[in-house]
């Protein structure tokens, strides 16, 4: 055992029903490095952290931290080993304070929770890494990327040598990850150790000293940043070499369809919900809107769909007054939406797939007559949309949870476009998939556009944003910052925008 | 070592193993503590005598004609009660007011028995039904309101008003309806022969049981076949699902919980009509919470009701049974509640199996 | 006659509502570590049969209470071991809890109906306390299970907000994820409150049979654990909440009970019904307030929690 490494898995395996997420896999870490963990989504990289840092129990292989064999039996085991990590989603109690947080499980506190003493503590901390919390603040009224501080922060407090952050800049503008990869080479600088858990080329070259790339739960190889390039890690990545995305025509923009006028909406939660926002997309146009979570996204989307209600403003369609109109008359102007969580309010998870596919098809006449369904006509009609798109379905009944990510949000594409619609309202709709199937999603959007159907296309993922919008706008707090064309949105000018500036200030800066 | 695995599918040997299992294990627990409880008396018990209990209430149940004609006299309103709620259940609305729906059923086809004895009975059965289906799906809307337009938590709700119905009923045959030759009983006056449903034979079997063969195939028709069950299935599993497609949430609650309380109110009706021909105190010994347990054990399936009601009711007739020979008649609802902790515990396995594996090694 | 009758209803419904304000208390700590236990009815009659059972072959009431807690804990433990470990719906299971219960108490009790217990919870006065013109009959001349409510809320209320356990008890209800993260035992914390729940819902029970009405009627409880439901509600999972909100339900019955008394011509059937009512109504109104202050449930109520979860 060569105790040059703080970390070291060994021949890691892991299975779930179905799927083999982790096949003998070897991974070391070094003191003081920053490790990326590259990999497509699915590749396994996540549950291989999960493994790591003791959520889950590996079905076999071994770990050792400095040269001692370790058996985490749950996440405290792995804290108090030194491994503490910042998931993607973050683990935290939204009604609770900073410091309440941070202590919660933690060794310090005794009996009594002595408010003022841990608060000044963790200022303390949270200073000499550069990392600005206020402990005294909710979760709730933070930011997402104050959140993550936070969640780094609970790490540090409970010393923390190894630090795993799952995909940490998904959620960031590029100002607050560039930020952040400063804050961790400090850490490194004083000692820390890094995991850095990525499918992003740029950010391995960008800030790691070492990388190894997961492949279908397989590690397929370990390089030193220096020694490669970014085409030999796509290679590694997905086996072969990059997929040529498809390329979007110059656009053919026809009438106005969709037309929100000062459109204002509450929030569910204490956020701002929506102010005054004034767009129009046109057929053939796909209006992306960019922002940080929790800007209002959601917000929008749900109320094109009809399924929150303005308290200001109108919303048109082609010319129509549809302000406030039930969900299924919204439906029923050609309105199509592609929500965030596939399995939450698109698809009924324990239902089939015939049983998903006629969810906004049962009403219609030619799945049966009167207030009777015609069971084998939907199955038909099920059939034919399957086919299609390519889903690879094990049975018509087969519960749809059951099915990949990849193939879920193909079957709920096939069920929303099946209607020609004149509105597509798409949220983060490639989130989760691998590069194969985004780029389907990826087509099927374009190959509407190109139909003439208008489409509001909205991400975190500026990247996909830049590839597939015709205009792009940016949500802060709730306003509208501004519509740009695609040409003039560069990413830092956008990256701005959803930090709060106006379009103009960015141009003068 | 002993760990759990998902499984992808349910086992189709679990299926029906587990309820075969829960019976065991709650007839197991029921003679445990009727070992027990024997114990503490003065002249002991065995294990011996435990089983003659079992075996007098199988007796008691199966074991004649009339037996059985008083198996099937009891799964009539399980039948139907289980029936109402088991549509509420498919929706999540946790509906356990058919009790109370129950006995105003009962109560509005008593009034129209009492308040018409003139009628004729091809207008006073019919009226029965239908003032009693009302009643009931009535008394299943008031809590239905707050749910679907302010979210207020309906268990609690549909319980309470049990209690109301109950303590209404009381005062009407304690009060203005007593009958005065009645020996100051909490009986009202009799219905007049043409309020009184028609039977089986000599048995008190009766027409209900019509009602809850129709009802249920009626029922399954309607969930499989039909866009409004289609409906009630996606609300049931995804609400937000139901919402994003544009399906009326509120509609369907109201309408849900007025049709489970008004078959709970068919329930009710029938069972005062054929089988106590008044109105009485303690009409109901818990149907409308049995039918709780009767909706859960079939999977909410309305052929399995029918079974499952079958089944309990043979074991409340079996409790009555054995009541002579000094066994709390509250022994019939500890096994139905035993059953459905075994039965709840058992659907554990059908999402897990135990796996063994022998040469993984633990240190620490 | 006014100040009197006062008196006698304020002492009446702290009296009332005692029995609901234990089981309240039970009820908010299950439902703070996200276990919802619609048991409580089930757990209160359990607790009051075998308190009952074990005070009158004890001749000591303390010895009915501890059985009672015992026997209103061993049924939270099946509950908890239901929900907890074998993620089964909890409210179904609170209802199977609560049938058990009742048809368990009814079986148990059989052979006590109508036996009056000898040595059952007397009110005790509380010296110089007690002398205090209008507070000190209204709240010092009760049995001691009242005086232990008067220390048992403060403490809790404390307890939540303030102790470390208290906030590990809170953050499993709200997010168990992110509290199993950091090392705190989601399920050893939900056996450990929804256990300590049942105990409190059995004391509840006892306070009925013991000191409330002396003696053991089947389904005495007669709805007082849903109505300690309704009351979890009521209180925003607050245990002061919780107290002010069991001596108004105590006063309600305080009320119907004393109105007969003194001639009112209302039938007592109804007067009956109003706790019932009271109920619904209460429910109506904190819930269209909890949708306005958007304040409410712990985040995770009602649902399981399993570790590897994808």
């Amino acid at each position: 055992m060569t105790a040059d490494f703080l970390v070291e898995m060994k021949q890691i395996t892991k299975r779930f029903p179905g799927v083999l997420a982790n096949d003998r896999v070897d991974l070391q870490v070094k003191r003081g490095e920053i490790l990326a963990l590259l990999g497509e989504n699915g590749s396994g990289k996540s549950t291989l952290m999960s493994i790591l840092s003791g959520l889950y129990r590996p079905d076999a292989g071994e770990i050792y931290v400095e040269g001692r064999k370790v058996t985490f039996k749950s996440p405290r085991e792995a804290i108090d080993a030194g491994i503490g990590m910042v998931h993607q989603h973050f683990k935290q109690v939204d009604t609770f304070s900073v410091a309440e947080n941070i202590i919660l499980g933690s060794k310090e506190a005794k009996f009594l929770l002595k408010a003022g003493k841990v608060e000044k503590e963790i200022e303390e901390l949270s200073r000499g890494y550069g990392l600005q919390v206020d402990p005294t603040a909710k979760i709730w009224q933070l930011s997402i990327a104050e959140r993550q501080r936070v969640e780094i922060v609970k790490m540090l407090y409970r010393g923390s040598k190894l630090l795993i952050l799952d995909e940490p800049t998904a959620v960031l503008t590029p100002q607050e990850a560039r930020e952040l990869f400063q804050v961790i080479r400090q850490m490194t600088a004083r000692g820390q150790s890094i995991i850095l858990i990525t499918h992003k080329l740029n950010e391995v070259m960008e800030v790691a000293d070492r990388v190894t790339v997961l492949r279908s739960g397989v590690a397929v190889a370990t390089r030193e940043r220096q020694q490669v390039n970014q085409r030999e890690l796509a290679r590694l990545m997905m086996g072969q070499d990059i997929i040529v995305p498809s390329k979007k025509n110059p656009g053919q923009f026809g009438q106005e369809v969709l037309k929100l006028e000062s459109a204002t909406a509450d929030s569910d939660s204490r956020r701002p919900g929506l102010k005054d926002i004034s767009l129009t997309v046109r057929q053939g146009e796909i209006l992306g809107i960019a922002g940080i979570a929790g800007n209002g996204r959601r917000e929008l989307a749900e109320v094109i769909a009809g399924l929150r209600p303005l308290s200001k403003g109108k919303i048109l369609i082609g010319g129509k007054d549809v302000t406030n109109l039930s969900p299924l008359e919204i439906i029923e102007e050609g309105v199509s939406y592609i929500p965030e969580d596939r399995l939450g309010s698109g698809l009924v998870p324990n239902l089939g797939a015939v049983d998903n596919l006629i969810l906004k098809e049962y009403r219609r006449p030619g799945l049966g007559r009167g207030p009777f369904i015609n069971r084998r006509k939907a199955g038909e009609f099920a059939a034919r949309l399957i086919q299609d798109v390519g889903v690879k379905v094990t049975g018509l009944e087969v519960p749809v949870k059951k099915l990949s990510g990849g193939n879920l949000q193909r079957l709920l594409l096939a069920r929303e476009l099946a209607s020609s619609p004149k509105v597509i309202v798409a949220v983060y709709p490639v989130r989760g998939l691998d590069i194969a199937a985004s780029e389907a999603v990826h087509k099927m959007l374009l190959e509407q556009r190109s139909k003439g159907a208008a489409i509001v296309l909205i991400s975190e993922d500026l990247e996909e944003l830049l590839k597939l919008s015709d205009h792009i706008g940016v949500l802060y707090k709730g306003r509208l910052m501004g519509i740009l064309p695609v040409e003039e949105a560069e990413p830092e000018k956008i990256g701005l925008m959803m930090l709060g500036a106006q379009p103009g200030e960015v141009m003068a800066s | 070592m002993i760990r759990l695995e998902r499984r992808s599918a349910p086992s189709p040997a679990g299926m029906v193993l587990i309820p075969l299992t829960a019976i065991f294990l709650a007839l197991l627990t029921g003679a445990v503590f009727l070992y027990i409880n024997g114990l503490g008396s003065p002249k002991g018990i065995s294990w011996g005598q435990v089983l003659a209990v079992y075996t007098g209430m199988l007796d008691g149940a199966f074991g004649s004609g009339y037996g059985l004609s008083e198996t099937i006299v009891k799964a009539i309103p399980l039948m139907l009660c289980g029936l109402g709620v088991s549509i509420a259940f498919r929706m999540q609305l946790w509906n356990i007011g058919a009790e109370g729906q129950f006995y105003m059923g009962a109560f509005a086809a008593a009034w129209v028995a009492l308040s018409f004895p003139d009628l004729p009975a091809c207008v006073m059965l019919p009226a029965m039904v239908l003032t009693g289906m009302l009643c009931g799906g009535l008394w299943g809307l008031i809590p239905a309101v707050p749910r679907a337009y302010l979210g207020v938590n309906e268990t609690i709700t549909t319980l309470m008003l049990n209690y109301v119905a109950i303590l209404w009923v009381n005062y009407l045959v304690f009060g203005p309806w007593k009958d005065p030759q009645g020996m100051n009983f909490p009986l009202s006056k009799p219905f007049t022969p043409a309020a009184v449903l028609p039977t089986l034979g000599n048995s008190r079997v009766h027409l209900g049981l019509a009602f809850a063969l129709v009802l249920a195939v009626a029922l399954w028709i309607a969930l499989r076949q039909s866009r409004w069950g289609y409906e009630v299935t996606v609300i049931g599993e995804s609400p937000r699902a139901a919402r994003y497609a544009g399906m009326n949430i509120t509609k369907n609650i109201l309408l849900v919980m007025f049709f489970s309380g008004a078959i709970a109110g068919l329930a009710g009706m029938a069972e005062v009509s054929a089988i106590a021909q008044r109105m009485q105190q303690g009409l109901s010994p818990g149907y409308g919470y049995t039918a709780i347990i009767v909706a859960w054990l079939a999977k909410l399936n309305p052929f399995a009701i029918l079974l499952v009601s079958f089944l309990l009711g043979a074991l409340q007739v079996g409790g009555y049974s054995v009541q002579s020979s000094g066994v709390p008649a509250a022994i019939v609802f500890m096994i139905q509640g035993a059953l459905l902790f075994f039965v709840l515990g058992g659907e554990f396995f059908n999402r897990y199996k135990i796996v063994c594996t022998g040469k993984t090694k633990m240190e620490v | 006659m006014t100040q009197e009758f006062l008196i006698t209803i304020l002492a009446t419904a702290i009296t009332a509502g005692t029995p609901i304000l234990y089981a309240a208390l039970g009820e908010l700590l299950a439902e703070r570590c996200g276990i919802l236990n619609l048991g409580v009815e089930g757990m209160m009659l359990v607790g009051a049969v075998t308190g009952f059972v074990f005070a009158v072959r004890s001749n000591d009431p303390w010895v009915g209470v501890l059985a009672a807690m015992l026997g209103g804990g061993a049924l939270a433990l099946v509950h908890a071991f239901l929900t907890v470990t074998l993620q089964a719906n909890q409210v179904v299971s609170g209802l199977a809890l609560t049938l058990f219960g009742t048809g368990l108490s009814g079986f148990i009790g059989k052979p006590y109906i109508g036996i009056p217990v000898e040595n059952a919870f007397k009110p005790v006065t509380l010296g110089f306390l007690s002398d205090i013109p209008v507070l000190g009959p209204v709240f010092f001349h009760h049995d001691p299970l009242v005086y232990v409510t008067y220390i048992l809320v403060p403490v809790l209320w404390f307890f939540i907000y303030y102790t470390r356990p208290g906030l590990h008890l809170r953050a499993v209800g709200e997010n168990p994820a992110a509290a199993d993260s950091l090392g705190v035992s989601v399920y050893r914390v939900r056996y450990l409150y929804v256990t300590l729940g049942g105990m409190l819902a059995g004391v509840g029970g006892a306070y009925l049979s013991l000191a409330y009405a002396p003696t053991w009627l089947e389904n005495m409880t007669a709805g007082r654990g849903w109505i300690a439901v309704a009351l979890v509600i009521f209180a925003i999972w607050n245990p002061l909440r919780a107290m002010l909100g069991s001596y108004i339900f105590g006063g309600i019955d305080a009320l119907g009970f004393r109105a007969q008394a003194m001639g009112v011509m209302i039938p007592s059937f109804f007067l009956k019904m109003l706790p019932y009512i009271f109920t619904i109504l209460v429910l109506i109104m904190v819930t269209r307030k909890a949708m306005a202050n958007r304040v409410g449930a712990p985040g995770a109520l009602g649902l399981p929690y399993d570790r590897e979860e994808r």
